[in-house]
C-alpha cells in the first residue's frame, strides 16, 4: 500500500499529460461527434517533432509549438480525407494514422526511439522532478481549457458545436459544416500532439509506438470524467476539466492494478475492457429502464 | 423574387429504386407572396423546397433568387437567402445548445462568424423580448438546453430563428405535421403572424387541404413532380376542400388517393 501511495504523484502527473490528450479527444468525440483515430499517430508525431527539434538545439518552447502545428497538419489531413474524399471519419483517421507511422519514422530519421535526458536538457516536465511536473502539467491543462472555453464561446466556436450537434441545422444557418469539422480535427490533433511532446519529456524519449492505443486511453478519460462529473459539471470548461480528471483517475487505477500484481503487458487489454464497460453501462441502463417500463405497462394492462 | 425554371430531379437514377421526383417545375413567386403547397405523398412538395435550399443538387433547371442564380451554390452559401422550418422539430435546432445560443447562431445566418463572443448582453435583452412574443414562457429559460423543449416549443423557436434575420424567402416544410392539433394550430397562427408582420415571402408545404386554403394568398397543387394547379386572389379566397378535391380529380385523372380523410379534416 505504501508503494501505491508513493507512486501516486507520478501517476497523477502522467494522468494530467494524458488528460491534456483527452481534451483533444473530447473535441472530436463529444463536440464534433466523430471518432477520430488520427490521435494514435499524431501523439507520436508531436513527440517525434519535439525530440528531434530539441536535441538539435531548437528552443524547447518553439519545439513545443512546432509539435502542436505538426498535430494540426495531421488533423487537417484527416479532415480533408473525411470531407473532400467523403471517407467515413473512422476510416479517414485510420488512413492518416497509418501514414503517420511512416512519417514519424522519417521525422526521427528512421530511429524507432530517440531519447532526451533530463540530465542534458532542462525539461519542462520529467519523471525526475515530479513536483515541477505536476505544476507545469496543471498549468498547461488549465491554459488549454481556458483558451478552448473562450474559443468555443465565440461565434466561430459555436459554429463548430452546432456542426457536431445538428449538421442540418448548422447548414440551414449558413454554417460550412465540412470546414468546421476540419477546424475541429485540426485543433484536436494539435492538442494531442502537444500532449505527445509533453509525454516525451516525461518519459525521456519519443517512441514510434508511443501512440498505440492512445485513442482508448483518451476515450477512457473522457468517459470516466463524464460518468463521475457529468451530473454536476454542466459548464464547458468544467467538462474539459472532467476529462483531465478522468485521465488522472485512469492512471491512478492503472498504478493500483499494477501494484496489485497485474502484468504491465496486460495493461492495454485491461484499458480496452474498462472502456468497453464504461461505454456499455449507459446502453444497458437505458435497456433496463425500457424493460421496466414495458413490465409496468404489461402489469397495468393485466 | 423566386424564379424556378424547368426543374428536374430523379433520385437513384438507373437503379430499381429510380424515382422521378420533379418533372419540370416552373414557378415564379412575387414579393410578399405566401404560397401554400399541397399534394399527395411523393408529389414532390418537399423535394421542391429541398432543391431551392440546395440539399440536393439539381439535375436540370435553374433557381433564381432576387435575380441571383443560386442553382450551383452549396447549401450553406445560399442559406443567407432562406429561413427554414422543417417537418421534424429536432431538425431546426441544436438540442445540446442553449436557447440563446441557438438564436445567436441564427442571427449570424449568412454572415461572417468572428472570434467575438457568441452572445452579447445587448443581444440577450433583444432575444428575451422576441421570445416573449411567442408567449411560451421561453423568455425565462434563455440558458435552457433546447433538447428540453417540447416539439411545439422547438418549432416556434425554429420559426423565430428562421426569421431573426429577415429571409428573402421563408420555407415551411410541413412544419406542423409532427405536432398535436392544438399545438399545430398555435404554431400555424404564429407563422401567419410572423409572415404578415414582417411582410415575408413564404412557401408552406402542407398535407392538410384546409390549412392550405385558409393560409396564404396563393395555393399551388403538385402531382407526380409537376405543378398542376396555381390559384390566387379571389379564387383562392373562395376555395373549399370539396372544390379543390374536385379540381384535383379532374386534372390528374385520379382520386386524391387514400389520404382523403387526412386531408379534409
Amino acid at each position: 500500500m505504501s508503494g501505491f501511495i508513493g507512486s501516486l504523484p507520478g501517476a497523477i502527473a502522467q494522468g494530467i499529460i494524458w488528460g491534456i490528450m483527452a481534451i483533444g479527444v473530447y473535441i472530436t468525440y463529444k463536440v464534433l461527434d466523430l471518432a477520430d483515430l488520427t490521435v494514435d499517430g499524431s501523439l507520436a508525431t508531436g513527440g517525434a517533432v519535439f525530440v528531434v527539434l530539441s536535441t538539435s538545439g531548437v528552443n524547447m518552447y518553439l519545439a513545443l509549438l512546432v509539435a502542436f502545428v505538426s498535430g494540426c497538419l495531421a488533423g487537417l489531413a484527416t479532415g480533408i480525407l473525411h470531407t473532400a474524399f467523403g471517407i467515413p471519419a473512422i476510416l479517414a483517421g485510420i488512413l492518416t494514422q497509418l501514414s503517420l507511422y511512416s512519417i514519424n519514422l522519417r521525422i526521427m530519421d528512421k530511429n524507432a526511439n530517440i531519447g532526451i535526458s533530463f540530465r542534458n536538457y532542462n525539461l519542462m516536465i520529467t519523471l525526475s522532478n515530479i513536483n515541477k511536473s505536476l505544476l507545469v502539467g496543471s498549468l498547461f491543462a488549465l491554459a488549454i481549457i481556458l483558451i478552448l472555453y473562450w474559443f468555443f464561446g465565440t461565434e466561430a466556436g459555436s459554429a463548430i458545436r452546432a456542426t457536431g450537434c445538428n449538421a442540418a441545422m448548422a447548414r440551414a444557418n449558413g454554417i460550412n459544416t465540412d470546414m468546421n469539422k476540419i477546424i475541429g480535427l485540426v485543433i484536436s490533433n494539435g492538442i494531442v500532439a502537444l500532449s505527445g511532446a509533453l509525454l516525451t519529456q516525461w518519459q525521456g524519449f519519443a517512441d514510434i509506438n508511443m501512440g498505440r492505443g492512445a485513442i482508448v486511453i483518451g476515450l477512457a478519460a473522457v468517459i470516466i470524467g463524464e460518468v463521475i462529473f457529468g451530473k454536476i459539471f454542466r459548464n464547458f470548461a468544467l467538462r474539459l476539466l472532467s476529462a483531465v480528471i478522468g485521465g488522472i483517475i485512469y492512471y491512478i487505477v492503472m498504478t493500483f492494478v499494477i501494484q496489485l500484481g497485474l502484468d504491465a503487458n496486460d495493461l492495454k487489454l485491461f484499458s480496452a475492457v474498462v472502456v468497453a464497460i464504461f461505454l456499455g453501462v449507459p446502453y444497458w441502463k437505458s435497456k433496463i429502464r425500457l424493460g421496466s417500463r414495458k413490465g409496468k405497462e404489461a402489469g397495468a394492462n393485466a | 423574387m423566386l424564379e424556378i425554371k424547368g426543374l428536374y430531379k430523379t433520385f437513384n437514377p438507373g437503379t430499381v429504386n429510380e424515382k422521378k421526383a420533379l418533372n419540370g417545375v416552373d414557378l415564379v413567386l412575387n414579393d410578399g407572396d405566401f404560397v401554400t403547397v399541397i399534394g399527395g405523398n411523393g408529389a414532390g412538395k418537399s423535394t421542391v423546397l429541398n432543391m431551392i435550399t440546395g440539399v440536393y443538387p439539381v439535375d436540370k433547371g435553374k433557381i433564381i433568387v432576387d435575380g441571383i442564380d443560386v442553382t450551383n451554390l452549396s447549401e450553406h452559401k445560399r442559406a443567407k437567402y432562406f429561413g427554414r422550418v422543417f417537418q421534424d422539430p429536432m431538425t431546426g435546432t441544436a438540442a445540446n445548445m442553449e436557447i440563446i445560443e441557438n438564436l445567436a447562431i441564427a442571427a449570424k445566418r449568412g454572415k461572417h462568424r468572428t472570434l467575438r463572443f457568441g452572445v452579447s448582453k445587448k443581444d440577450k435583452e433583444q432575444y428575451r423580448e422576441m421570445l416573449k412574443t411567442l408567449d411560451l414562457g421561453l423568455e425565462d429559460r434563455l440558458s435552457s438546453k433546447v433538447g428540453l423543449l417540447s416539439g411545439g416549443q422547438r418549432q416556434a423557436l425554429t420559426l423565430l430563428m428562421a426569421t431573426l434575420q429577415k429571409p428573402k424567402l421563408l420555407l415551411l416544410d410541413e412544419h406542423t405535421a409532427a405536432l398535436d392539433p392544438k399545438t399545430s394550430a398555435k404554431v400555424l397562427a404564429l407563422s401567419d403572424k410572423i409572415i404578415s408582420e414582417n411582410k415575408l415571402t413564404a412557401m408552406m408545404v402542407t398535407h392538410n387541404m384546409h390549412d392550405a386554403i385558409v393560409h396564404g394568398n396563393r395555393l399551388i397543387m403538385m402531382h407526380e413532380g409537376r405543378i398542376i394547379l396555381d390559384i390566387s386572389g379571389e379564387e383562392k379566397k373562395n376555395l373549399t376542400v370539396e372544390a379543390l378535391l374536385g379540381q384535383f380529380e379532374k386534372i390528374s385523372g385520379t382520386q386524391f388517393a387514400n389520404d382523403r380523410t387526412l386531408l379534409s379534416n
